[in-house]
This record gives structure tokens, sequence and C-alpha cells, in this order.
């Protein structure tokens, strides 16, 4: 068993990049995450395995930072809130078109604009439809506990380097700021450049030798007919995410008649409404997508076919009700319930709202 | 078992840091625990409060609208929380500040002089740890040794000499809790 230690979910995020072997963390601070680089800051990281912590000058020159180091093969990450991923759209639509691999932590507050700084899931269309410009998709990863937030760093370069793609950690700040009992991984070694080689020698820009052409990185295509070669490559890419890596928790749902459907924090939440239903004898379960995109389609369409309703919990004003929407295609009721601003709904809240909308109607 | 409670008062008074040893302590139990504050610009100054949630099981919703302890440290948080306490349950208040006094029937009420007692420590920053001592006379969820554990592994090594003074500190809380009510 790892280390055990009770530890805020930001500063999770520094320990297991750290320990996960990570090679640099590029970032600009926002609340509320501004606790992940401040932790890499005191950890001095650099001192002890090499990575690389750096203040950069805005979040636009971060995850440029991010990219560039990324092309060199190094497993680097980046951390902000919701305003801050905004400003780095344009990089990440570039990463994705580069189809360079990074980890990229979303610690969502409220907006739109500067907003607020209390938790949100507002994010949600912006990190699973894309949010820079063109046909990309980040793989999305939903931690609902300080644990996840740990396991998911490791996690998440994984499967960034499986599918040399960006992928997102959408927390929102309520695991941020919430502390956990954690169990630490093991310190792993970095790659040393023999693993680089091995594993990103094919289209890294590593030094090139003469025994092999040039490895260009970059997202421009000015031939049509190559840059839809492109864009069927990234297609068939996210077809297998979707194939392979959709990740997804129920909790009750074998009997259940209604189930919410929620990630993140809202998901902690509606488990006590779960709860509190049940003690009234409703049948109500919970199905928690891990991934947000890809989507958890089956599971859903499965459920549609029996059950009597979805209500989707939301921290923002509906946005992934209409992904169960369009998987539900009709076979059953799906409604939304959610808050906005900062606002945490309460269990009971919750559960009112399912008496409401579903249960009672 | 599962406790679900809510400190709350005002900015300063080490509210989060008891959160912080009492959710330590639990985690030196084996304990599954949940420590979640209220975060913003309502720290600074303003009234501050933090939820620890400490069970044998895994813990769903850090976000609750009821309480089975509120431990209320000022008069705002009086007002706030007196009735998010689930029936039956326990209310701790330290009657320093506060002016209208805690009139529910259904629950157990303890009070617990700490702002008072801190001065005749002669260390006012005791407060938090005589209140945490109160408690844990009120409710023993929690061991104290592992409280001893719990501040030797939340404390830095240079805070350790520390350690004696709040131990005491939780005992002359324990000493010092007076039942208002009990149902």
């Amino acid at each position: 068993m790892g280390e055990l230690r009770l530890m805020k979910g930001n500063e999770v995020i520094a320990e297991a990049a750290i320990r996960c072997g990570c090679d640099g963390y590029f970032g600009y601070p926002i609340t509320p995450q501004s606790e992940v680089m401040e932790s890499l800051m005191a950890q001095r990281p650099w001192e002890t395995t090499g990575m690389v912590v750096l203040q950069a000058e805005s979040e636009i020159a971060s995850i440029h930072m991010v990219y560039g180091a990324a092309g060199c093969g190094k497993r680097v990450m980046t951390s902000s809130s919701s305003p801050g991923i905004s400003l780095m759209a344009e990089g990440i639509s570039y990463i994705a078109g580069s189809e360079l691999p990074c980890v990229i932590v979303n610690v969502q507050r409220g907006g739109p604009g500067l907003g607020t700084i209390q938790p949100s899931q507002a994010d949600y269309y912006q990190a699973t439809k894309g949010g820079g410009h063109g046909d990309y998709s980040l793989l999305v990863l939903a931690p609902a506990s300080v644990q996840e937030m740990h396991d998911f760093v490791a996690l998440g370069f994984d499967l960034a380097y499986k599918y040399r793609n960006p992928v997102m950690i959408l927390a929102d700040g309520v695991i941020g700021q919430m502390m956990e009992k954690v169990e630490l991984m093991d310190q792993r070694p970095r790659w040393t450049d023999e693993q680089v080689k091995e594993i990103t020698g094919s289209w890294a820009t590593l030094g090139k030798t003469k025994d092999r052409s040039k490895h260009v990185i970059t997202s421009l295509e000015m031939d049509s007919h190559i840059m839809e070669e492109n864009n069927l490559r990234l297609q068939a890419k996210y077809n297998k995410m979707k194939q392979e890596d959709v990740r997804y928790e129920t909790i009750l749902c074998e009997d259940a008649e209604y189930v919410l459907v929620a990630f993140g924090s809202a998901a902690r939440i509606c488990q006590k409404t779960v709860q509190l239903a049940r003690e009234k004898g409703h049948k109500v379960g919970l199905l928690r997508p891990i991934t947000l995109f890809p989507f958890p389609e089956k599971p859903i369409e499965e459920l549609a076919s029996r059950i009597k309703g979805f209500m989707t919990v939301e921290f923002n004003a509906g946005q992934m009700v209409h992904d169960v929407k369009l998987v539900v295609n009709g076979k059953t009721k799906v409604e939304y319930f959610g808050r906005m601003g900062g606002i945490l709904p309460s269990p009971d809240e919750v559960e009112q709202a399912l008496l409401q909308k579903l249960i009672g109607g | 078992m599962t406790e679900e409670i809510i400190i709350a008062g005002f900015g300063g008074q080490g509210v989060l840091s008891m959160g912080k040893i009492l959710a330590y302590s639990g985690v030196m139990q084996d304990q599954e625990v949940a420590w979640f504050p209220s975060y913003g610009p309502e720290m600074r100054g303003g009234t501050a409060n933090v939820t620890v949630i400490l069970s044998d099981d895994r813990i769903s919703s850090p976000v609750l609208h009821e309480f089975d302890t509120a431990i209320i440290l000022n008069q705002q948080s009086m007002t706030k929380f007196e009735k998010m306490v689930k029936t039956g349950g326990t209310l701790l208040y330290d009657p320093n500040g506060v002016v209208k006094h805690p009139t529910r029937t259904d629950i157990n009420i303890y009070r617990v002089e700490g702002a008072r007692l801190a001065v005749e420590m002669g260390n006012p920053l005791t407060f938090n740890m005589i209140v945490l001592g109160a408690f844990l006379k009120a409710k023993p969820v929690i061991k104290v040794e592992n409280v001893k554990k719990g501040l030797e592994k939340s404390l830095p090594e240079r805070h350790h000499r520390l350690i004696p003074l709040n131990l005491k500190a939780i005992e002359v809380g324990q000493a010092n809790l007076e039942v208002v009510q009990t149902v």
C-alpha cells in the first residue's frame, strides 16, 4: 500500500505529477487552483527528479511551452481555471492538430467572463466539444474525489501517449479545495533519453539523424486532400477512444427506475441523494461518467430502454443533459437540474427536484 | 459510523485548522475523511466554516444540508447553523459574543467558554484546541491518542514543540464542557 496522506485536490495534482515522472509543468496562477503551482514550487522537484516547474508570464505562454516541450517527447502538463483555459484554447487546438500528448487540468470556476471563484461545471461544452477551433476532441477525465485527482494524472499521461492527444482533467473548485485521504503512488523515475527515443522516436523532434527524414510538428497543411486525410486520422483516433477508453461508474442502477447522471463533485452530492431517496422507497440510481469524452453512451442506452427517466445534475445551465438526450433519443424522459454562479445544490435540493420533475410527475 | 460536522466561526479563530486536525485524527484511526472549507473572499476577516466528515464507509457528498454536530463559534454561525443540526444531533458553542442562545429542544446542547479559557491559559491560540477537547468529551468519535498522532502528522516538525500545549488545551476543553441539555 502506498503512503497515506490527507491532501487537497489541488495539492495532490502537484504530488502526482512529481511521482509519475512528469518532465515539466508550465502554469500561471488563478483561483481556485493556485495551490497546484504553489505546492510544486514548495517541493522543488527540479532538485530531486529534475522536473521543470515554470511560472510563465501568461496562460497563453504556458500552453505554448507545453506545446514546444511535448513536441520534444517530454511528458508535460499545465493547469488553470476556466478564464485561463479560454486563453489557452488556441494553443490546445494547435496541440490537438499537431497530435501531441500532454495533460491539461481545469479546476473550473463559475463564468462567463471572470465570473466567480466559486465551483462550477460550466466548462463542460468547452472541454468536450472543442473549445478551440477545428474538428478536434480532448480525452476528458472528470475526477470525483481527491484520490481520483491523484490517479488521473498518471492515467492522463498514459492516455495522452496512447493516442498522441491532449488529455484534460476537468475538475472543479470543490474537488480542488477539498481534503480527503489519498493513497499516493510510489515515485516513478522520469523517462530516460533512451526511453524517450523508444517511445516518441517516430514523431518527436529529438535531433535529426542521417538515417531518417525530418520530423515536422505542425497543424498546418495547405493541401486540402492531405488535410482531409489528417482530419480523418483524427476522427479515427476519437472513434478508437470511444471503443477502448470509455470509463464510468454506476451506483445502485441494477433495480433503478430513475437514474441520476452527474460527474465530478455533482456526482458526490447525487450519491447522497440516492441514499435519501432510497430511504423513502424510491428506486433511484446514479450513473457517473468518468470520461466525458468519450461519453458513456452504451450504459445510458441500455438503461434508457428499461427505466422511467434520467435527470442530469450539473453546476451549469444544463450542458451534459444534451449528450444524454442524444443517446436516449426519446426512449425515456430526460430532465435536468442544476445551480449556477458557484452555488452548490444540497443533496435534499436534488431530491426535491427529482420528485418534482420525474417521480411525482 | 458516519459523523457529519460543521465548524463555523470567524476567520482567524482556527476553524479550518481545527477541522484539519480532526480530519487527520480520523485518518490515524483508519477512517474515511473529508474536509471541505468555504473558500473565497468571505474567509478574509469574515465568517469561516468547514465541513468535516468522518466515516467507516466511502463518503458521499461533502455538501450537506444537515449535520450530526455543529460547532458554533460566533453569532452569525449560530443564526445560520442551529437550524441545520439533525434532530437528536449535537450543538456545541462558545457563548462568547453569542447574544441569541440556541432554543432548539430536540438536540443536545453543550457549551465551552473557549475564548475565556484560552486567555487563562495565557495563549489565545489554544482556543480551537480547547473547543476540540470539549467536542471530543461531548462526542468521543476520535480517541485523544489519535489526535496526538494527527497533530504529529499535520504539523511541520518545527512546530512539534507546541504539541504538549495543544494536548493540554484539549484536556482543558474536556474538563470544562458544560451540558446545557441532552435529549
